[in-house]
């Protein structure tokens, strides 16, 4: 029920955008995320972006991961 | 697909069973809160990989599983109104309630309808002003601002067909109602990725400080659960207990404001009736007074005295108390082609999640 999935931002026309998920296109609603850009990737839950992937965290955790992994 | 499938690696993985392993001195109980998550452990094997001494539990975090019969059979009750359409998430077609389902009245011929999203009720309601729309609002905090978006729409653009049978549910409350009632031992919590991308971390700070746990924000792919689990074990060995977040990429310690907002413009906190963990303070959601003439439960209707099996332990599954496998129903008289409780119908039911995976 609370799933939420990544999805690129490819289009924004007010406050819906079209977010490829997985290689579909899919319309999805900003009401609750409305400070996204074209390229960047959200999260989307029944249809509405409830968050911005931050990318640089995500870099930084499988970085901190990948360290870890030769350290062992 | 990016942002799944790194955190998918095999090899971080096995480092990261490795350092579980080299960290963990003694045995403990870490419940994982939401439903995603034990589907994804039972998915990815993770209970099998861990150290045996580190045990997992399922708690309540399955919105379906929570919903309680009163409010499946008034919406069975409410469905039998020749001038109601019922719209409603997928998983709650087949959850039974005290005497029938969603699913059977659809076939007797009702007029129940499932969405994806909270914006197709809308629809459906412009779509037929002779009817009221009633719209099954269940979920946690992830999907409420979703439902209040809908609700606010539908006020702006006044639509009076557009109502309301409000059974959200909130997280961190209840969470203390399981704390409190010690009724299993939790030794750490792996608190709920989706619902804390829009609480945030604040309203968990109680988990540490007034029960002295530790409790990680967890993201959904194998090296999260690890990660967040280790994070959680070596708190735990040092003699730590704090709220962290491991799902960094998508949860930020005050969540989402805009969301939170949306909430707070059409709600208040109010008790609220969980399956199996009863009435439970501030645990709900109650309309505020601009926004009460859409909430059903105003509407005159005859609904029948609630009952469930005797025998199903959903109640307790949801607590962490019992496994399924104590069951005597589970996979003799209870399975998903014939659900007995709830548990076995959503698909992130603990039982459905145990009849799949064991």
């Amino acid at each position: 029920m609370c799933l939420g999935i990544p999805g690129k931002v490819v289009e924004i026309e007010k406050n819906v955008a079209k977010v490829d998920v997985g290689g579909l296109l899919r319309d999805i609603s900003l009401d609750l995320c409305p400070d996204v850009s074209i390229g960047e990737y959200v999260l989307i839950h029944t249809g509405f972006a409830i968050q911005k992937v931050d990318e640089k965290e995500a870099e930084e955790t499988l970085e901190f991961l990948k360290e870890m992994v030769e350290a062992t | 697909m990016k942002f799944i499938d790194e955190f998918r690696d095999k090899e971080i993985a096995e480092a990261l069973v490795h350092r579980i392993q080299r960290t963990s001195t003694r045995p403990i109980q870490l419940m994982e809160v939401c439903g995603t998550h034990t589907v994804s452990i039972f998915r990815y094997g993770i209970r099998g990989i861990l150290p045996e001494q580190i045990r997992l539990i399922s708690g309540p975090g399955c919105p379906v599983c929570v919903t309680p019969n009163q409010d499946i059979d008034l919406a069975i009750a409410l469905s039998r109104q020749s001038d109601v359409i019922i719209v409603t998430f997928g998983d709650m077609m087949r959850v039974p309630g005290s005497t029938s389902s969603l699913q059977k009245e659809k076939a007797e011929g009702r007029d129940i309808r499932i969405i994806y999203s909270s914006l197709e009720a809308l629809n459906i309601a412009k779509e037929h002003p002779e009817k009221r729309v009633v719209f099954l609002a269940i979920g946690f905090e992830t999907t409420s601002p979703t439902i209040a978006v809908a609700i606010l729409r539908a006020k702006e653009e006044n639509l009076h067909n557009l109502f309301v049978l409000n059974s959200q549910k909130r997280v961190p409350p209840a969470l203390v109602a399981l704390l409190q009632s010690q009724r299993v031992k939790i030794d750490g919590l792996i608190l709920p990725g989706h619902v804390s991308t829009i609480i945030g971390t604040n309203p968990y700070q109680f988990i540490a400080k007034q029960f002295g746990r530790p409790a990680v924000v967890t993201g959904f792919e194998p090296l999260d659960i690890l990660q967040g689990i280790w994070m959680l074990v070596k708190q735990i060995e040092e003699n730590r207990a704090v709220v962290e977040i491991q799902y960094r990429r998508i949860v930020r310690e005050e969540g989402n404001p805009i969301a939170l907002r949306k909430i707070d413009e059409v709600f208040d906190k109010d008790e609220s009736r969980w399956r199996g963990l009863g009435l439970i303070p501030d645990t709900g959601y109650r309309f505020k007074e601009s926004y009460k003439e859409m909430d059903v439960r105003n509407f005159d209707v005859e609904v029948e005295v609630p009952k469930e099996h005797p025998d199903c332990l959903c109640g307790e599954v949801l607590q962490g108390i019992r496994s399924p496998l104590e069951c005597r129903l589970f996979k003799k008289v209870c399975h998903p082609e014939n659900p007995i409780g709830p548990c076995m119908v959503s698909i992130e039911g603990t039982c459905h999640t145990y009849y799949k995976f064991s």
